[in-house]
């Protein structure tokens, strides 16, 4: 009896472990020859294909409701002037990583866990391994870097598509003045901010598509695995992701000091 | 030539469940072995230890002096290229079309060009009559294509061992004995080792040259086919014989009642053994064994009737 709760106990430690091994397996298989190009590709287009549009309609109302929100609280400190640079501090540090990790875990990464889990219980993973193919090499690398590639492209477009949702509220809805809002971009947000907010959707990429992957691979138990996996690699990501961007966020702002107006 | 098998003393279980133990055997080369057992045997469990899928507790599978149960993933990898394998529903690529499935193998491992695959791709497609079905992707088929399709796939590299999970489940009887009639053609042909897992007692009886029974997690009998069709072993002569008097019983081995309720019930005699299946070009296969070959070697009498050519395939009991 104390052995089976003692192994129910320890059992999150044996998940997180095989999961562990299992991204070590990938970074490995990362450089090993030859490189699926076509996989890449096709998986590439795949998930931005399935990632684009759900991300750019967030990103409207992301960008909107940090100008609303801003906009209204600035005004009461009588700096309108600064709008346009707070909301772009706002965007590029933080709503568009975040924009782009819900997009990637809940669009990409659920894709990529259903496509491997159906694999895996038709067989069809088994099938590659007996043929002598690693499905690691031949399926989940790809898929990784798929993933962080269109993670960074993600990352710039919800930026872009945020900031102009934020001057379209400010200077229509809010009536601010458009040069004031372009010309105080630079006043609080500097160049190392997109370099982290790319930085940011390169390793949470890396990371919804490891979990999607290892997720997928290991379903059993028929359909409804399937459905299983996908779910719990959502979730997961998820938890993972908004953990990362904190750790990040905090590494960030002691690396590289806040400009100040 | 094929390549042998050497099982010693595997075990395997999941969990505290053990699936069976101390498994030896020696599938010998270019010989066709049937693995029966009850359902639930483990005897997909068995074929995916023997391709290394699954990490037996003990034991050793040894395939050219490599020990698949100990050996590192990279040596698996290149064993594995001797294998080909037939799973249970083809396991096809959903999203390939059947000829890139069947080229698949080719394309990953060979330098071949283009026309190189087509050449070959085409010639399995038509040993498995599959010509005109190439660009219909797996979910348009029937499961019997499917299957058929899998074997295609599974040749195309020349495999030195070929295993077939369960090749007749969900096919009709004129199919199986299509399929059967396939395995033993394309053994005489490319002579590699074949071990079939099933439960269908028709394709026991007449395809193989050894068979083996896995019940109650244990390897109960393996030897050559005459030896457990003349069996009077309870177990083997029940199930060979597909009878419901002997050890077992609906969900497991039958009770100490049951057994005893049974004791003093008449078993029906052993049903004639039936002649082999022979390769449809009538040439005789490299490991084919003359009809009585061994229960005369062995001093052992054939039930009556035995290996009588206008006897039907059809079996007793």
């Amino acid at each position: 009896m104390s052995s089976l709760t003692a192994s129910r106990a320890l059992a999150p430690v044996g998940t997180a472990g095989k999961f562990f091994a299992f991204g070590l397996d990938v970074i490995r298989a990362l450089f090993r020859r030859p490189f699926q190009l076509r996989e890449f590709i096709q998986q590439a287009w795949f998930i931005a294909s399935v990632t684009i549009i759900p991300t750019a309609l967030v990103a409207i109302p992301f960008g909107a409701v940090i100008a609303l929100q801003v906009g209204g609280l600035i005004k009461q400190f009588g700096a309108q002037s600064f709008t346009g640079s707070a909301s772009v501090l706002a965007v590029v540090q933080q709503a568009a990583p975040i924009g782009t990790a819900l997009l990637i875990a809940g669009a990409g990464g659920s894709a990529i866990a259903a496509d491997l889990g159906a694999r895996k219980i038709r067989e069809e993973l088994d099938a590659m391994m007996v043929l002598g193919i690693d499905p690691i090499q031949r399926l989940v690398v790809p898929r990784v870097l798929a993933a962080m590639l269109v993670a960074v492209f993600l990352n710039g477009m919800v930026s872009v598509v945020g900031v102009a949702g934020g001057y379209f509220f400010n200077v229509v809805l809010q009536d601010g003045t458009p040069g004031a809002y372009l010309a105080s971009f630079t006043a609080l947000s500097q160049l190392p901010d997109l370099w982290q907010g790319m930085a940011k959707a390169l390793v949470f990429g890396l990371i919804a598509a490891i979990v999607a992957c290892y997720k997928g691979m290991n379903a059993a138990g028929g359909p409804k695995g399937v459905g299983d996996a996908v779910n719990e690699s959502v979730v997961v990501t998820f938890i993972l992701l908004f953990i990362v961007n904190f750790v990040m966020s905090a590494i960030y702002i002691q690396l590289v000091p806040p400009k100040t107006g | 030539m094929g390549v042998e098998i050497k099982v010693e003393h595997l075990s395997k279980s999941f969990g505290k469940q053990l699936i069976w133990g101390d498994v030896t055997l020696t599938v010998p080369a270019g010989e066709i072995c049937v693995m029966l057992g009850p359902s639930g045997t483990g005897k997909s469990v068995f074929l995916k230890t023997l391709i290394g899928l699954l990490k037996p507790d003990q034991g050793s599978v040894v395939i050219e002096g490599t020990d698949i149960a100990t050996c590192s993933e990279k040596e698996l990898y290149e064993i594995r290229k001797l294998f080909g394998v037939l799973f249970q529903d083809g396991a096809m690529f959903g999203s390939m079309n059947l000829y890139d499935n069947v080229a698949f193998p080719l394309r990953e491992h060979t330098k071949k060009s283009e026309s190189e695959v087509r050449d070959i791709v085409m010639e399995k497609m038509d040993l498995v009559g599959l010509v005109g079905a190439e660009d219909k992707l797996p979910g348009e088929i029937s499961g019997g294509m499917r299957k058929r399709a899998g074997l295609a796939r599974a040749l195309v590299l020349e495999p030195e061992i070929v295993l077939f999970d369960e090749p007749d489940s969900g096919l009709d009887p004129v199919r199986t004995a299509f399929l059967n009639q396939l395995i033993v053609d394309l053994n005489a042909q490319i002579d590699a080792t074949f071990l079939i897992v099933t439960h269908d007692i028709n394709t026991a009886r007449t395809v193989p040259d050894n068979i083996g029974l896995l019940y109650h997690r244990h390897l109960a009998m393996f030897g050559p086919r005459e030896m457990l069709l003349s069996s009077e072993e309870p177990v083997v002569r029940q199930f060979l014989n597909a009878q419901r008097v002997g050890p077992i019983g609906m969900s497991e081995e039958k009770d100490a009642d049951e057994l005893e309720a049974e004791k003093d019930q008449e078993l029906p005699p052993l049903p004639p053994i039936p002649l082999q299946l022979e390769p449809s070009n009538g040439i005789p296969r490299r490991s084919q064994r003359p009809p009585g070959e061994w229960c005369r070697m062995n001093g052992v009498t054939p039930p009556p009737g035995s290996f009588d050519g206008n006897m039907s395939m059809a079996t007793g009991g």
